[in-house]
């Protein structure tokens, strides 16, 4: 009896020495592959940081709105952001790579998972940030119309308009993520038609007279000529 | 008998077929009548769109002035057309010349003057119009060109020796207009294009935006190869960037005095295009003349005959609280945007301003300097849109008018002009704060 435990255990442990001296190396590739997958994260993410210096990211971020949405939430700098998130992806994407190598199954699927994700992480960030920089422009060069054509509520209608831009572009770059799109859909929907039909009936009703004014000073001729003796020519 | 083709012909003849190639935005039917025309000594373009009513007038008035002051040169009258649907390219081709000389010498003329009409378009594009008149300049070999607005309905044949005997005769370049204008007209020239353009490039131009001027063959030629045409921007600007080219460009400016400028209708929503055609080439023209603005300080007068600048004081109709509410609402309204455009010191300022009752309002000369200078700089780097930059001046300018008619509501002509010369002395005063910037 005494005899079978001690083989039994030997041979547990044996099995057990097998399996590390089997899994050592594994592990060693492991810490190279990290080890190695640090080293290009972080030239990446100086040639990432290069770049987007050079083209003046930060600026455009800036143009976007971006820089102060990051700045209102105690973030870094847009290329400071940008260039560490290209560190961090490709860092763990390296990680992954050595857990692969362990061979533990299960773990491939899900790994095999989070690479398909990326490319859809990074054309999300893209739709927001281009989002970002069309809501920006869009709804300035709205408040610049509204201002010089002597139209009251400016800011109002801007803001309008940066809010319709950029529940547009979140509700895209969901749907890109593949996060709740039936929800994102019809809450886009819903959004998107009570805005409509809140101004339809602002516009109808409470601003009717707004909307006349409106309409009789782009199509009557008469006001026109009145507004003629408002300014004196420019040029 | 055939005649001989003597050597200078033969040149004329080998330049023309190589613009051909050059200038195939001409139209092969326009280009046939260039040729019939050859080579000429004066120029005259005339851009319209439906002018019928004044055109006949219009060019019987260059007919006397080509006859009377330049009896012995050759000329053409080169009519280029938007889309006219009302006859007028018919009414300038119709236009005999017998009828002029008749006219002026009471016998019959010796001399032709052709006209020739091209159809550019459909719609008005001055720039399209201009790179007309000056590719067929160019084609005709023509010493000195003019180009005169038909809008210009107090055209006098006077106009023609002013604009053409300081190039044809004295060598200039270009020739702009001064006019006698209503005190409170082309207030965007007189707070704004002229004292900027005389602080940068250091001449006292007083039009530098002008519907009328003189250029000569050189000159045409020149800007004709280096503006870009293909940019629609830069091709409806064309204007401004050519009295720009030449104040850049080393040639010979000065100014002639043609009398009373009408006043033109315009409404409020004119400004932003204004803005942009004038101001928007002004300041990205100061880009890629850094070198030379940078080095300027001061300025001299340019030559000139006959009144540097007269005003006319007839009571006009101005709706004062109008321009001041627009320059409230601009500046709450806009806050966001000037944040990104002017300095904390320059926007805190303006707001003061327009917290401060009509009475008391005052948006004075410095802090006006202050704020071009800045929107400049801002251009230059592009902090926004620059066409953004461009249309958030609008209101400020609505604002320093308001102060301008406040301070000559009841001033004599001395008095106005007074009031322009502190504000370009200011700019000048306030270009280190420029060059400050710029940097």
């Amino acid at each position: 009896m005494r005899e079978i435990i001690v083989s039994e255990l030997t041979r547990a442990i044996q099995e057990l020495a097998r399996d590390f001296a089997r899994f050592l190396p594994r592990l060693i590739v492991l810490v190279i592959i990290a080890f190695a997958g640090w080293l290009v994260a972080y030239l990446l993410k100086q040639v990432v940081r290069s770049i987007l210096r050079l083209i003046k990211f930060d600026k455009l971020s800036e143009n976007a709105g971006a820089s102060q949405l990051l700045s209102k939430a105690a973030l870094p700098s847009a290329t400071e952001l940008l260039s560490r998130l290209v560190f961090w992806v490709a860092w763990l994407g390296f990680i992954l790579l050595g857990v692969s190598a362990l061979g533990i199954f299960g773990l491939q699927d899900q790994i095999a998972r989070f690479f398909d994700f990326l490319p859809r992480l990074f054309t999300a960030l893209f739709i927001i940030f281009f989002g970002l920089l069309a809501a920006s422009f869009f709804s300035r060069a709205t408040l610049l119309g509204a201002v010089n054509a002597g139209f009251p509520s400016a800011r109002l209608l801007s803001m309008a308009i940066r809010v319709i831009i950029m529940v547009f572009v979140l509700s895209m770059a969901f749907e890109e993520l593949g996060i709740a799109e039936q929800t994102m859909l019809v809450a886009f929907g819903i959004a998107f038609g009570a805005i409509m039909l809140g101004l339809a009936i602002a516009f109808g009703t409470g601003g009717k007279d707004l909307a006349r004014r409106f309409l009789e000073k782009r199509f009557v001729r008469g006001n026109k000529e009145e507004e003629n003796e408002d300014e004196p020519s420019p040029l | 008998m055939p005649k001989e083709v003597s050597s200078a012909e033969h040149t004329t003849a080998v330049r023309t077929d190589i613009k051909l190639t050059e200038e195939s935005f001409l139209t092969d039917d326009f280009v046939r009548q260039l040729m019939s025309v050859g080579e000429i000594d004066i120029l005259i373009g005339l851009p319209t769109h439906n002018n019928a009513k004044t055109i006949s007038a219009f060019v019987a008035a260059v007919q006397d002035g080509i006859l009377r002051w330049f009896p012995r040169e050759r000329a053409a009258i080169i009519n280029v057309d938007g889309g006219s649907r009302d006859g007028t390219p018919e009414l300038v081709l119709n236009a005999a010349i017998d009828d002029a000389g008749g006219r002026i010498f009471n016998r019959q003329t010796l001399r032709t003057l052709p006209s020739i009409s091209a159809k550019y378009g459909n719609s008005v594009e001055r720039g399209t119009a201009f790179r007309t008149i000056l590719a067929a300049a160019d084609l005709l070999g023509a010493k000195a060109g003019v180009v005169i607005s038909p809008e210009s309905t107090n055209i006098k044949p006077e106009w023609l020796p002013a604009l053409l005997s300081p190039i044809y005769k004295e060598g200039c370049d270009l020739v702009l207009p001064t006019y006698a204008r209503h005190r409170f007209d082309g207030l965007l020239i007189s707070n704004l294009l002229y004292p900027m353009t005389r602080a940068l490039y250091g001449l006292r131009i007083r039009e530098p935006y002008a519907s009328e001027f003189g250029f000569s063959g050189r000159l045409g030629s020149q800007f004709l190869a280096q503006n870009s045409w293909n940019d629609e921007a830069e091709r409806a600007a064309s204007e401004v960037r050519f009295s720009t080219a030449a104040l850049t460009g080393g040639f010979r400016i000065s100014q002639s005095f043609l009398g009373i400028k009408p006043h033109l209708e315009r409404r409020a929503a004119d400004l932003v295009p204004a803005l942009r055609q004038t101001i928007g080439v002004l300041f990205s023209a100061m880009d890629s003349t850094s070198s030379l603005w940078t080095s300027k300080s001061g300025s001299e007068p340019v030559p000139t005959s006959g009144a540097t600048q007269q005003f006319v004081l007839d009571p006009v109709r101005i709706n004062r609280k109008r321009l001041g509410e627009m320059f409230r609402s601009g500046v709450a309204e806009l806050q966001s945007v000037f944040q990104s455009i002017l300095s904390p010191d320059t926007l805190a300022e303006l707001q003061r301003v327009a917290r401060s009752e009509s009475d008391d309002f005052d948006y004075s000369a410095e802090l006006w300097v202050r704020t071009v200078y800045e929107f400049a700089v801002a251009h230059h780097k592009a902090v926004i849109s620059r066409d953004h930059i461009i249309q958030a001046l609008a209101p400020l300018f609505r604002g320093r008018v308001l102060t301008f008619l406040i301070e000559n509501r009841n001033g004599s002509a001395e008095d106005v002009e007074s009031s322009v010369e502190n504000l370009c002395l200011e700019f000048e005063r306030l270009k280190p704060h420029l060059l400050e910037l710029w940097k």
